[in-house]
């Protein structure tokens, strides 16, 4: 192993690779900053010039487009609670308010600096556990992600907070209604699409975020705009605070990291899963852990609930590629592009890669580490420039956030329909908010309703329609058993609140 | 019970499920796959009856802590008018091009939102929405249709 850590340091330090480590960072975070290009588009983009180079650079390449774009995502989740990445919607829960009080600059840096440490910390445990990892992956079969889909949605307890649960579950409920519209992913029959050759393929995840973040934000503004709570926010907006973080900030974030960063790191490597669900069981994970006192501070603002998701998706992002690089198997959409663009190479990823070809194998592995402290190198001295976005007046702002969604959705689909269904979608969003009912579980669910029911439709086959296979493998019982006792010290912690 | 917009809005979610089971149950699957442990309506169908399941509660259940939104402070009349330039651009931006449309989407959203700085207004919209269009069509290589630059004969 040393050899070959030391043949991937040697690849990854020649001034050729340090250099698209750098374009490839630098592009990202531009990419994922823009809502609707994702590091998927991103790393789409990339594939053609990458031909041009040795597997290696290319995918040195596509790994600092991927860390940029997670990290730009970040930035737009936090200053305008639009989302540019799914794997950063959960980092607006408490960056977007944060930014809302004026600490813009504070939040950004504690993005960036989670980022560091949660893909840092990955990087080794990509180090050491990648060969043993990738078996432990292969041993999760239907029933066990069927049941880590459940804990997912658990996580709503973590988002809901007093009296919120049955409205968080209602939105889960919507998530799962709106991701079972279009083709059934077996059968290819339609569903609740109405004759609309539109809905065929479904409803795309950049609209249903555009329109319950971004968009409805931007009208709950306009809507609110005599409030005078909110003409106060919008005084503290102009404020873009100090981007140094204290030593009580940094205390906290000591404690959330490495647990955050190993939720995030063992989701990433289990294929099909991703940054997404990785950052939204770390925030949940989070909320369970602090103390009561940090808890109400969730969804507020809070310093945990921010470091949180930003070390678990970046850490999910290193995770990912145990699958990609050891079994041949993505763990999420970005990485199947980039096993594509491998396969274009004409290399085989599998478990002899780091046998066959160890450059490539370990090459990217340093290369994630040197892209890490590019990405703090680069956006560290642009936050304050970066959060003056904030410092734009609202009859500015809101349009631009507007154009920015639409845009978004157009250049995806080149459809009216898809325009008018996002707005749509942002008034009955923007209505439900003013009644306080919780946006986070219903994107949840969207994210994890086709693959929840594939993993049920499996399950269900294989037990030839009983409900067995709940219990028949261990691995599932340990997973429902955390399940239940997250519900249990939900309810517990309900309870005795309400007596005290 | 006391009736609330929240209790309302879970009458709506109630009858929606009803709506989403009514129609989950209408999904024609193939005839071999009818009796199957799993086929194309079975997910839709529990998910209708969790959605009967939690609006009912919520529907029943007191609720305490009803939220209460003042109307008279809430600008609706500005929203409204912003959703309406927002369809209208939607209704557009193919026949007219990206770069008309967007130009206009903004300017018109910049005035009803109350500003007047006319030369800030335009350089917000036009060349700025010019220059993201360079950035997306130029640089990128994401294909925007546009009539209007086609017509006029900016854009091959």
């Amino acid at each position: 192993m040393i050899e070959g850590i030391l043949v991937g340091l040697t690849t990854a330090l020649t001034f050729q690779n340090i250099f698209m480590v750098m374009i490839g960072c630098f592009f990202g975070t531009i990419i994922g900053m823009l809502p609707g290009l994702g590091p998927m588009t991103a790393i789409a983009l990339m594939i053609p010039i990458t031909y041009g180079f040795d597997p290696a650079t290319g995918l040195i390449l596509m790994a600092g487009v991927y860390y940029g774009a997670v990290f730009g995502g970040s930035t737009s989740s936090i200053l305008l609670n639009a989302p540019g990445v799914p794997g950063t919607v959960a980092t607006s829960f408490d960056g977007y308010p944060m930014a809302q009080q004026g600490k813009a600059g504070k939040a950004l840096a504690i993005a960036a600096w989670s980022s560091f440490a949660g893909g840092t910390l990955s990087a080794i445990y990509l180090l050491f556990m990648a060969p043993t990892l990738s078996k432990v992956s292969l041993s999760f079969r239907s029933p066990d992600y069927f049941a880590l889909m459940i804990l997912g949605l658990t996580a709503i307890a973590a988002f809901s907070s007093k009296g919120q649960f049955l409205k968080a579950m209602m939105m889960v409920v919507l998530g799962l209604m709106l991701a079972s519209v279009g083709q059934d992913s077996l059968s290819d029959i339609t569903r609740f699409t109405f004759d609309n050759m539109n809905l065929t393929d479904g409803i795309s995840f950049v609209l249903v975020v555009m329109a319950t973040f971004a968009m409805s934000e931007a009208l709950t503004i306009i809507l609110k705009r005599n409030d005078p709570t909110a003409a106060a926010k919008q005084v503290s907006l102009t404020e873009l605070g100090s981007i140094k973080i204290n030593k009580e900030e940094r205390g906290k974030m000591y404690k959330t990291i490495p647990r955050s960063s190993v939720i995030g790191f063992l989701i990433g490597v289990l294929p099909g899963a991703g940054a997404t669900i990785a950052s939204f069981l770390a925030y949940g994970m989070e909320r369970n852990l602090v103390k009561d006192e940090e808890k109400e501070k969730f969804g507020k603002g809070s310093v945990n609930g921010l470091s949180a998701p930003e070390t678990a998706n970046n850490a999910a992002c290193s995770g990912s590629f145990v699958p990609m690089l050891t079994l041949g198997i993505p763990g999420s959409g970005t990485t199947a592009v980039m096993l594509g663009a491998l396969l274009g190479f004409g290399i085989q990823p599998g478990p002899r890669l780091y046998m066959t070809n160890p450059e490539i194998f370990w090459s990217v592995i340093m290369s994630m580490y040197i892209g890490m402290v590019i990405l703090l190198i680069l956006n560290l001295p642009l936050i304050p420039y970066i959060a003056r976005v904030l410092a734009v007046p609202k009859n500015y702002l809101i349009p631009l956030i507007l154009f920015f969604s639409i845009t978004g959705i157009y250049v995806m689909s080149f459809n009216n329909f898809d325009i008018y269904l996002m707005i749509g979608i942002a008034v009955v969003a923007t209505f439900l908010r003013l009644y306080d009912f919780p946006m986070p579980p219903l994107i949840l669910a969207f994210v994890l309703g086709g693959l929840m029911e594939e993993n049920l439709r499996r399950s269900l086959l294989l037990s030839n329609g009983s409900w067995e296979f709940l219990w028949d493998r261990a691995l599932t019982v340990c997973i429902l058993f955390t399940t239940i006792l997250i519900v249990l010290w939900h309810i517990y912690k309900t309870l005795t609140k309400k007596k005290s | 019970m006391n009736i609330n917009t929240t209790k309302i809005i879970s009458l709506l979610f109630f009858i929606f499920s009803a709506f989403y089971l009514y129609t989950a149950y209408q999904i024609q699957v193939f005839a071999f796959d009818e009796n199957a442990p799993f086929n194309a309506r079975t997910f839709p169908i529990y998910l209708g009856y969790a959605g009967l399941f939690f609006s009912g509660l919520k529907l029943v259940l007191p609720d305490p802590d009803t939220i209460k939104v003042e109307h008279i402070t809430l600008e609706y009349k500005k929203t409204g008018i912003l959703i309406l330039i927002a369809i209208i651009y939607g209704a557009t931006i193919l026949k007219v091009g990206y770069f008309l449309t967007t130009s206009l989407f903004l300017f018109a959203s910049y005035y009803f939102l109350g500003e007047r700085r006319w030369i800030l207004m335009f350089f917000l919209s036009f060349p700025f929405v010019a220059a993201f269009m360079y950035l997306l069509h130029g640089v990128l290589d994401i294909y925007l249709r546009d009539p209007f630059l086609k017509l006029i004969g900016v854009m091959g």
